[in-house]
């Protein structure tokens, strides 16, 4: 790979995949095609690099998917372009990349399937990436991305998919976790970077890139020796990435002075409050409340009221938080673990103690069920005191 | 070859000893028990023996088939004599004695007042992989 500028090389590839579809190409054969091109970029870059990196690919690619198309169906035509150097062609525009973001995240996909098709035909990640990221064997993921490829076969791509559920699809990449080589939460940011200016900083990818940057900036503070989880009020805040919230703030601040509200920037401005707050104690609570009450507006999700409820419970106390629980239906994730924060707050300590055990027996991984299980002892020694 | 140790939350032989559950220790009773977990996790890696590691929710359900056309029959959530899988290991070791012995390792993990657990685990060879046998 030396000499070879590999984020470059990445950033190329949706372009290239979507100049291809656009003439016509079918998705999973331009994909191909773009794979093969970028192979021959590998052997032949080094000792003569292109003029324009964009336009010698996307020739490249053209050539390889119709030798492969002309492969198919008379096999004496093949001498056509394999060994000529490509010259420069027509170079791809921003459009044909955001729809391919629209391809990639259809509505017809499964979550899981959207997310590989995107790292993968967007994010120009090899299939071994992506599967070492997302902790599933190589064979595994490759069969996803074949089937997704099949499902998508043969749509339209001259029509403007649905924002949203690219923005969803994003998000779902920045949440998926970390392993490999490959940093999803950082592909993710990258991704919609990229998006903000595709679609000229639409004030909602704006707020979800401002959303990733600032949950990003904490990251390092969130866990201890071993994966050990440490909860929002004791993270140790000189440890958060002080210029990727400044940077996330004044994302935010543009988004929302275009005045087209969402539930990205409203989450992204809660959780600039909190990345305001030198220390805990001096966070703005009643601000926080009313960013929730906003955010309720655009995602009426039982997950939002409960988070809503524990903002409550630090802006008007325990008592108005618990108030504020009870509307929430007890089935949704972390209701328990809320419940004994909040019941240890008002001085409730045996309630607490076994809502934090039921915390964690409901929790869904390791770190979360060795923190409530912790959580729960310590209140347990705290009320035999 | 290889062998999975399975941990279970009931199930098995009698407790050697039977403790209270883990919310019901000292904070730092639950800290040694963690941190002995990850130690050993960490040896497994260091010696090349570790292959896999899942932890299951203690939710769960048995489900049949219940004829063409029709829902599944499920069973659960667990009643109180039902065996129930905590988790696993996996490990790539050398010999069956060698797989008893990481089992025996783990098993005495630290429990109230820093006491080893000794909790029944549970040790199956991979069919394929070579028959267990003593070491010779």
């Amino acid at each position: 790979m030396s000499g070879l500028d590999e984020p470059l090389l990445r950033d190329l590839v949706p372009a290239v995949i979507g100049v291809l579809v656009r003439r016509g190409a079918d998705f999973a054969a331009a994909e191909d095609a773009v794979q093969e091109a970028l192979i021959r970029a590998l052997q032949t870059w080094p000792e003569d690099p292109p003029r324009d990196p964009k336009a010698w690919l996307v020739t490249a690619a053209w050539h390889k998917f119709v030798d492969a198309a002309r492969a198919e169906t008379s096999r004496q035509r093949r001498e056509l372009a394999v060994d000529a150097e490509p010259p420069a062609g027509e170079v791809a525009g921003a459009d044909d990349t955001l729809r391919l973001y629209f391809l990639c995240a259809h509505p017809t996909l499964p979550a899981a399937a959207a997310l590989a098709l995107t790292l993968r035909a967007v994010g120009g990640l090899t299939t071994r990436q992506i599967a070492q990221a997302c902790l599933v064997p190589e064979a595994t993921m490759a069969q996803r991305i074949v089937r997704a490829k099949r499902r998508i076969e043969g749509l339209p791509l001259d029509q403007p998919g649905d924002l949203a559920t690219v923005l969803h699809v994003l998000y779902l990449v920045f949440n998926e976790g970390y392993g490999g080589d490959v940093d999803l939460a950082a592909e993710a940011i990258r991704l919609t970077r990229h998006l903000v200016v595709l679609t000229d900083g639409e004030p909602e990818v704006a707020g979800l890139l401002a959303l990733m940057l600032l949950h990003h900036a904490r990251r390092a503070s969130r866990t201890g020796p071993g994966g050990r989880l440490i909860p929002l009020a004791e993270q140790d805040r000189a440890r958060w990435d002080t210029a990727l919230i400044a940077e996330g703030v004044e994302i935010l601040q543009i988004a929302l002075a275009k005045d087209r509200l969402g539930e990205y920037q409203a989450q992204a401005a809660i959780a600039a409050l909190h990345a305001d707050a030198p220390k805990v104690a001096e966070t703005d609570w009643v601000q926080i409340v009313e960013w929730y009450d906003e955010l309720l507006a655009f995602t009426d999700s039982p997950v939002v009221r409960l988070n809503r409820a524990v903002a409550v419970g630090e802006a008007d106390g325990p008592q108005a938080g618990l108030a504020a629980l009870a509307g929430v239906d007890a089935d949704v994730p972390r209701h328990a673990a809320v419940a004994a924060y909040l019941h240890e707050r008002a001085g409730d300590l045996e309630a607490a103690a076994e809502l934090y055990a039921d915390a964690a027996r409901a929790a869904a991984s390791v770190p979360e069920v060795e923190h409530l299980t912790r959580e729960a002892a310590r209140v347990r020694q705290l009320s035999r005191s | 070859m290889k062998y999975l140790l399975l941990k279970h939350y009931r199930g098995g032989p009698a407790p050697a000893v039977d403790f209270p559950p883990m919310d019901q220790w000292t904070p730092e009773e639950v800290d040694a028990h963690v941190q002995f977990m990850r130690d050993f996790a960490a040896r497994l890696h260091e010696s090349g023996e570790f292959v896999d590691m899942q932890a299951l929710s203690a939710d769960g359900t048995f489900v049949r088939h219940a004829g063409q056309g029709r829902p599944p029959v499920t069973d659960g959530p667990f009643a109180e004599t039902k065996d129930l899988i905590a988790g696993w290991y996996i490990i790539d070791v050398d010999s069956w004695d060698r797989a008893v012995e990481i089992a025996g390792e783990l098993s005495a993990v630290p429990g109230p007042g820093g006491e080893p657990l000794n909790e029944w685990l549970e040790v199956r060879p991979f069919l394929g992989a070579e028959a267990p046998k003593s070491s010779e």
